[in-house]
């Protein structure tokens, strides 16, 4: 069987829960890859939960949605109570610290416990966490190197949101050192 | 054109635009809302016509009157919209006009709600409407699919002036893939002989689909009937994986069907012989190829987002030769990879006798899969 990763993404309406996962199917595409985005969401405008499911693949994708995802990147409370449990054993749960008072229980994760907001804060902008997010997931899940979402960004960002590059990249480094500093490996 | 990331329903909305669509009409439902919206953009940019109706009611009745001018027309719902278009797509069935419609199929009965759903199969492919008619239905399972799909169904509709129905569900309509869209066809400038656009200068046509003497009606619907039987002939489409040294088949469309592939896929890894056949169009319907597999392996399971409403199709070619299984999620559920692929380790160690009846089996086990699936 060829080499498939499915990554979830969670959240509230408002973090950019979405975008992050367009971006990493961006990514996925410009990098010859075969990829699915799918979102999940309430019927309500805004402040209902989010989430998406991206898988990325080097062929044919069969189901968009699959029961126990790599990785999950959790941006709220409630996402890491409904999440945590379903993430493949051996796989990566990104939290967002900021908006979660407790420690992940899985011990068979790769686990990255990130104060997302107050990252994205220091940089400038507090939408910013979602890519504060990204840049921690890939910097613990081999499927795409950090700078394939920087190319992704500078290839697709609307012109209007391009003045945003700069901080968007450091977000994705800001993340990705976090968690290569301080990831908690799998206790086996 | 290259591969762009697209969304189902812009995908499939762009694609009917470069397969010359002169008018849409139609009213916002979820989850087909974006396909509309994108329309009420696209449209009038190009110097087309759009139009939001007041109802389903009326948007296809709107369809049906445009149809009757010989130019591309269509309309897009979801289920519950769908259910009030019947009677104009009887109507229309009865005219004989061109008209291509696009169900993004949610999760009912009733209002029901906006998630992924195939509970439109015995609405759209048995009729809804009255009479006796059949809508060429075609089925996508990935976003490439839907826009190839819908510039199909126009060249189908066309040339059997018939009604040409892409049944996708809220997956298909929500997802974004990699797909490339097709280039744009130039506007027609001719109409068929048909076509009613005004009689100056020559003999007047009549488009109706009133028959008062019903000898008339029984040679239209002998007509009907006939064209059927050549879209029979020549409009079957599906596709196969890993069928070639199955011992068992897996059959799903859409959705279910791609879902199906991933838990197809991991039991080939397992060393079982299973393979998957993937109906695209589902009317006409391959019975021809269920008969031949039928001889060919010892069990099929048909997977469904919905209580077996293609499973009966599949029983109908099948003939109670070999074991039939089913495993169906309702109400807006998508089933995962896993859940078919225990329903294929059942098939394989425990297959239901030839003639069994599969929807009772299936519901017999159904309240363990309420009870654990935790969603």
């Amino acid at each position: 069987m060829s080499k498939q990763t499915e990554i979830l993404i969670a959240g509230f309406g408002g973090q950019g829960v979405l975008f992050a996962g367009q971006v990493l199917a961006y990514a996925a595409l410009d990098s010859g890859k075969e990829v699915t985005w799918i979102p999940s969401y309430g019927p309500e405008m805004r402040g209902g939960t989010a989430n998406c499911t991206v898988v990325i693949s080097d062929e044919e994708i069969g189901s968009p949605v699959v029961r126990n995802p790599k990785a999950v990147i959790v941006l709220n409370l409630p996402s890491l109570d409904k999440y945590e449990p379903v993430v493949a054993p051996g796989g990566v749960l990104v939290a967002n610290a900021s908006l979660i008072n407790r420690a992940p229980q899985r011990q068979d994760l790769v686990n990255v416990l990130i104060p997302a907001n107050e990252i994205a804060e220091e940089i400038g902008d507090r939408r910013l966490l979602n890519m504060v997010a990204l840049g921690a997931l890939l910097a613990m899940l081999p499927v795409l190197p950090v700078e394939a979402i920087k190319e992704a960004l500078a290839a697709h960002l609307p012109e209007r949101h391009r003045r945003l590059l700069p901080v968007n990249y450091q977000a994705l480094d800001r993340g990705a050192q976090f968690a290569l500093s301080q990831a908690r490996l799998p206790v086996v | 054109m290259p591969r762009e990331l697209l969304k189902g329903n812009t995908a499939m909305a762009e694609a009917a635009v470069r397969a010359g669509l002169e008018a849409y009409f139609g009213y916002p439902i979820t989850p087909q809302t974006e396909l509309l919206e994108y329309m009420s953009k696209r449209m009038p940019e190009l110097g087309r016509a759009f139009l939001q109706a007041e109802s389903e009611v009326a948007a296809i009745n709107m369809v049906y009157g445009a149809a009757c001018t010989g130019a591309r027309v269509m309309s897009s719902s979801s289920s519950p919209g769908v259910s009030l278009m019947m009677e104009g797509l009887s109507y229309i069935a009865g005219t004989e006009v061109p008209v291509v419609l696009i169900d993004v199929v949610r999760g009912g009965p009733g209002l029901g709600n906006i998630a992924p759903s195939q509970g439109d199969y015995n609405q759209i492919v048995h009729g809804g409407g009255h009479g006796d008619y059949h809508p060429i239905v075609l089925a996508p399972s990935t976003v490439q699919e839907a826009i190839d799909l819908t510039v199909l169904a126009f060249d189908l509709a066309e040339k059997y002036r018939a009604i040409a129905i892409v049944m996708a569900d809220g997956n298909i309509g929500q997802m974004m893939e990699p797909a490339e869209l097709p280039p744009m066809r130039p506007l027609r400038t001719e109409y068929p002989d048909w076509s009613t656009r005004g009689a100056e200068g020559r003999e007047r046509r009549i488009l109706s689909s009133i028959y008062i003497d019903p000898k008339e009606e029984e040679v239209m619907n002998y007509r009907l009937m006939q064209r059927w039987r050549t879209i029979e002939a020549n409009e079957l489409r599906f596709k196969e994986y890993f069928l070639e040294d199955a011992e068992y088949a897996v059959v799903g469309f859409g959705t279910a069907g791609r879902v199906a592939l991933s838990a197809v896929r991991a039991a080939r890894a397992e060393g079982l012989k299973v393979g998957l056949l993937r109906p695209i169009t589902l009317s006409p319907f391959p019975y021809a190829r269920l008969d031949e597999l039928a001889e060919q392996v010892k069990a099929m399971l048909v997977v469904e987002m919905n209580a077996g409403q293609m499973l009966g199709d599949v029983q109908r070619a099948t003939k109670e030769r070999i074991s039939l299984n089913f495993y169906g999620r309702m109400g807006g559920i998508t089933p995962f990879p896993d859940e078919i692929h225990a329903e294929i380790h059942r098939m394989v160690e425990q297959p239901l006798p030839p003639g069994s009846d599969p929807r009772a089996a299936w519901l017999d086990s159904f309240a363990s899969v309420l009870h654990v699936d935790g969603r």
